[in-house]
């Protein structure tokens, strides 16, 4: 480190040389990687789908993937207050953004469900059979776990009554405890249930159900919290606030 | 050019001699963090190893001209911008294992080993000693990540890789899955033990008693 290199007109020349090259790398990292990665981020969506469709076999390529989703799942947009089918609001519209804009969302009450907004309009995927028939339908649903929101999908089927399948794609609960939340053999466990009785919202996650009931899905041992957390995220978003008014209706039917 | 002998020295003495997480106590907290499963833990691994690396060649390539008032800082810039360029090529080419990783691969700049190793040794160093230097104290941190992952998932999954070794109660087997080791803080008696362990094997390594 000799004195020489120490002019404050070197100095800056070296910094700003530096600076340069390393943004140019990283943008260049980041825009020539983009399409890659949207391409990633896109068909982990669909995997998640086709799983809740129960489309999904192990080891399928992304083409496979891609063209089973487009013959097969419809993505529609519902407006949640009246159970309707709506246009879809905007391009690229994602109703998660939605729910952080004020005109796009409204503020969640009376529910532990763990966040505060949620959007107008969401989005759901039709399944169809080969016969062009709805056999599911595909909510995507959200609510706070133990550590952090858990996002996973709500597969119904056309009955608008009956649980195909829960798939959470995304938590961060504990592994082995609340992480057990996409274990293949707790999933299973909510095929088959009921979500109302009598017109209310009757599905309820607890300590040592009985398998018999269809209404309750026996809790995860261990972790408590979270699964109350999916009670009250499945018993919000079939409610009332949530998809309620839209499987009542059975708009698919139409 | 350096002899071949001398090279062979930078390059796996990290891994027993010199090894950055036993005996220099560096790189702990994600170490901690993300040895849960063996298959974040090799991605891991294999990113810090590269950005050591190549920071170690670019600094070393550039030492010369860097003024030493603002060396830390320039340091830093290109650490930093190789940490997003390894984090971006995993987000496009391993989706689902940069999931997992999350915030960790952004944390490797802040990681003692990749700024210990450039202020210490590529600072004073030429390009190429100083490349090998990058992997070796890579290969360090490696090598007590995939022990202490596969211990961790062994343990406390009953899997290596995702691969079934030891079957699960929960699926009908009859391992009882050890759940202390599933959190991350279990990995501070996996590294104490590894340290007992490679002192014992190597007594130089004791510090004096003061």
């Amino acid at each position: 480190m000799s004195a020489k290199k120490e002019t404050l007109g070197k100095t800056v020349g070296v910094v700003v040389a530096v600076c340069l090259v390393c943004s140019i790398i990283v943008s260049g990292a980041a825009v020539g990687l983009r399409s890659q990665q949207q391409a990633n981020a896109k068909l982990d969506k669909q995997t998640n789908i086709l799983t809740a469709a129960g489309l999904y076999k192990m080891g399928m390529s992304s083409d496979e993937i891609d063209a089973t989703f487009k013959e097969f799942v419809q993505t529609r947009y519902v407006d949640l207050s009246t159970g309707e089918f709506t246009e879809k609001p905007s391009e690229d519209y994602d109703m998660y953004k939605a729910a952080k804009e004020d005109e796009t969302s409204i503020k969640v009450e009376g529910s532990n469900v763990g966040f505060q907004r949620r959007a107008k309009v969401a989005s759901v995927y039709l399944v169809e059979d080969e016969a062009g028939d709805v056999s599911r339908v595909i909510l995507p649903v959200h609510g706070s776990g133990l550590w952090d929101l858990m996002y996973g999908f709500l597969a119904v089927k056309a009955d608008g009554q009956t649980v195909k399948e829960l798939i959470y794609y995304q938590q961060k609960e504990t592994p082995g405890l609340g992480g057990e939340v996409q274990n293949p053999s707790w999933q299973a466990k909510w095929d088959g249930k009921k979500l109302y009785k009598d017109g209310d919202v009757a599905i309820e996650v607890k300590k040592n159900a009985n398998p018999e009931n269809p209404y309750s899905v026996d809790a995860l041992s261990g972790a408590t919290l979270t699964s109350n957390g999916v009670e009250n995220t499945i018993q919000y978003w079939v409610g009332e606030q949530g998809f309620g008014p839209f499987l009542k209706k059975q708009a698919w039917r139409s | 050019m350096a002899d071949t002998k001398e090279m062979k020295k930078v390059l796996f003495g990290p891994i027993l001699d010199n090894n950055p997480i036993a005996l220099q106590v560096l790189g702990i907290c994600s170490a901690l963090a993300i040895t849960t499963k063996l298959e974040t833990a090799l991605v891991m691994a294999l990113a810090l190893t590269s950005v050591t690396a190549f920071s170690n060649l670019f600094i070393s390539a550039i030492r010369n001209q860097i003024p030493s008032s603002v060396r830390i800082i320039i340091q830093m810039t290109i650490i930093a911008s190789l940490v997003i360029v390894v984090d971006q090529i995993l987000k496009a080419y391993s989706y689902e294992i940069s999931k997992q990783l999350s915030v960790f691969v952004g944390l490797i700049i802040t990681n003692c080993i990749v700024m210990g190793r450039a202020e210490a040794y590529a600072m004073k160093s030429p390009p190429l000693m100083s490349f090998l230097d990058g992997i070796g104290n890579g290969l360090g941190y490696s090598f007590i990540l995939i022990c202490i992952g596969t211990v961790k998932e062994l343990f406390g999954f009953g899997t290596i890789l995702g691969f079934e070794i030891l079957p699960l109660v929960q699926n009908g087997g009859w391992y009882q899955a050890n759940g202390l080791l599933i959190l991350p803080f279990s990995s501070f008696f996996l590294i104490g033990g590894m340290v007992w362990i490679l002192r014992t094997l190597r007594p130089e390594q004791v510090e004096p008693k003061e």
